[in-house]
């Protein structure tokens, strides 16, 4: 039970991940980026790649994982930046698949359908299983928080406010002498480093991926967590992956105390429950569960 | 030189527009349209619906691109740059409609806009927060001047989005003085000001014209506000330049009061 919970946890950190990948992106900026799970698994088979194939350490391979990442951030953003929204949503969906597709297809890489495994083990100080899921909760916990600093100094500080005014209206941002493509392309970047680190340090955890982990679904998930936590505050980003993890995981032990649905029909009432805490949070709380906090100057008070 | 000579001279050119041309499917919304602004004038852009004063601002600001022509600020040829460096070059523009950053503070609003922050970029906001925080401060201090000057001082950790649409225009012209940009566009200032605001407003360009030496150019429907405030001022009708003169030459004009009532009201 308890390595069940530790799983469930590390699961939510990948997801917490994913999540200020996005609200960076989508929260803060505006880009719609629906391609969230080719990031992810761009992320996890370059890492894996990296780490069985090439042989570099696991640490460093989940870090390049994250370079890698932020490469294909740039060039999906620099080759759309000036589609309008709607046709870049659909640039980033098509993005993703492609990434799905290739790992399907090209077997001399990926391994294809059969699935690519990854024997090497980071952080692995010869600790017996039990104890190694903890370390690895605990390093994914750590990224989740680094991730989490350097997200709460970008949105509290005048870089995260010109993102916002970029989100709102990138016309008068731009007449305001801020050069929008180089703040969107940034912020696409940078969400896009976060992704493949999330997908790396995934795809070492788990040991063997195939292109089926990494469907589209994956970034309706996150797009879940970000919506129902609250775009734009990161502290709701982290209680909204939280919760969508326990709806999907948790939902499962629904089955031990029920005999009246199948395990089939169970795993459709998980989809159908997402489906209708996303429509409550919207009707109820359209700007999430904790919304964008209200900006207060820290100079206020001294003068 | 003499003062007497340097007195008489006119003061230099800041922005021009030269034969500017703007097609929209088949309708010429601006065509062959040549405009000068002055240093430290309040120069008004009248003409009736649909003459492309709208237009003319979008091609000077850079929000759309004209067909032809050529726009020159400080003497420099900036027709091809993007919008964002025309501000960093000195010029700044509102909008017919008031465009705030609604879910933004007002006072994020006025923060948001002096241009080029270190905090703007992302080394400075990682590696040097003392050097961010000190920025920030002054800007805090000068947003505080500014809130004063346009009477938003108990609204500033309001959302702009809550302010009634004369606070707006007022929060909006704000913005454009936080930005430092000695040439300011406005369109349509006055659109939707109730009258007593409308008076804080005149107030405030009047203000930023002789103590902050900002020059303006601005399009009005609004004849008292353009008699009060503007001079010279510029006709602008079927996208072409009518006629620039004083506002009392204007309205005596008979191709003026021809193009704003028709031929008829102008032999009455």
């Amino acid at each position: 039970m308890l390595a069940y919970f530790v799983a469930m946890a590390t699961y939510a950190g990948f997801f917490m991940i994913l999540a200020q990948g996005l609200n960076l992106q989508w929260g803060m900026t505006g880009m719609v980026n629906f391609g969230v799970a080719g990031f992810y698994a761009l992320g996890a088979y370059s890492g894996a790649i990296l780490s069985t194939r090439i042989g570099i350490a696991p640490e460093l391979a989940i870090a390049l994982a994250g370079v890698a990442a932020g490469v294909a951030g740039l060039v999906v953003s620099l080759l759309t930046m000036r589609l309008r929204e709607d046709y870049f949503a659909i640039v980033t969906l098509g993005f993703g698949e492609i990434v799905r597709l290739f790992a399907l297809n090209e077997d001399w890489l990926t391994e294809g359908p059969r699935g690519l495994r990854i024997p090497a083990r980071p952080f692995d100080f010869g600790l017996s299983n039990a104890v190694y899921s903890l370390v690895y909760l605990g390093v994914v916990a750590l990224v989740v928080l680094v991730i989490y600093a350097i997200c709460e100094r970008i949105r509290s500080g005048p870089y995260g406010r010109t993102l916002r005014a970029i989100r709102e209206d990138d016309v008068v941002a731009g007449v305001l002498g801020k050069n929008v493509l180089r703040f969107r392309v940034q912020a696409f970047v940078l969400g896009s480093v976060f992704m493949g680190v999330a997908g790396a340090l995934f795809a070492h955890y788990i040991q063997n991926i195939s292109p089926d982990t990494f469907m589209p679904m994956i970034a309706i998930f996150i797009w879940m967590s970000v919506i129902v936590g609250g775009y734009g505050n990161n502290k709701g980003l982290l209680l909204g992956a939280g919760i969508v993890i326990f709806i999907l995981e948790g939902s499962r032990f629904l089955g031990d105390f029920t005999s009246i649905v199948t395990s089939q029909q169970l795993s459709s009432i998980r989809i159908i429950l997402i489906g209708i805490i996303l429509m409550a949070v919207l009707r109820f709380r359209p700007r999430g569960l904790i919304p964008e906090p209200k900006f207060m100057s820290e100079f206020e008070k001294t003068s | 030189m003499h003062a007497s000579a340097t007195a008489k001279s006119p003061p230099r050119i800041v922005l021009s527009g030269q034969a500017l041309q703007k097609s929209f499917g088949g309708v010429r919304a601006v065509s062959g349209m040549s405009l000068t602004l002055r240093e430290g004038s309040i120069t008004g852009l009248i003409g009736p619906n649909g003459a492309g004063k709208s237009t003319l601002f979008h091609l000077l600001s850079g929000v759309i691109r004209p067909d032809s022509g050529r726009v020159e600020l400080f003497g420099d040829n900036i027709t091809a740059l993007p919008t964002h460096e025309r501000a960093q070059r000195g010029m700044v523009r509102s909008f017919q409609l008031a465009r705030e950053f609604g879910p933004l503070t007002v006072l994020e609003n006025l923060l948001l806009a002096p241009q080029n922050q270190c905090g703007e970029r992302l080394l400075p906001l990682f590696f040097g927060p003392a050097k961010v925080r000190a920025e920030q401060e002054g800007l805090y201090r000068r947003a505080v001047e500014v809130l004063a000057l346009s009477r938003l001082t108990a609204l500033r950790n309001e959302y702009a989005a809550n302010l009634s649409g004369g606070q707006k225009k007022l929060l909006e012209l704000g913005r454009a003085l936080m930005t430092d940009c000695p040439v300011i566009l406005l369109d349509e200032p006055g659109a939707g000001v109730n009258p007593a605001l409308m008076g804080l407003l005149t107030e405030m360009i009047r203000r930023l014209n002789a103590e902050y030496g900002k020059t303006f150019l601005i399009i009005e429907h609004d004849m008292d506000f353009i008699a009060r405030l503007c001079d010279p001022v510029i006709v602008m009708t079927e996208g072409r330049h009518l006629m620039e003169a004083s506002f009392d030459e204007i309205r005596r004009d008979p191709a003026v009061i021809e193009a704003y009532l028709g031929r008829a009201a102008a032999h009455v």
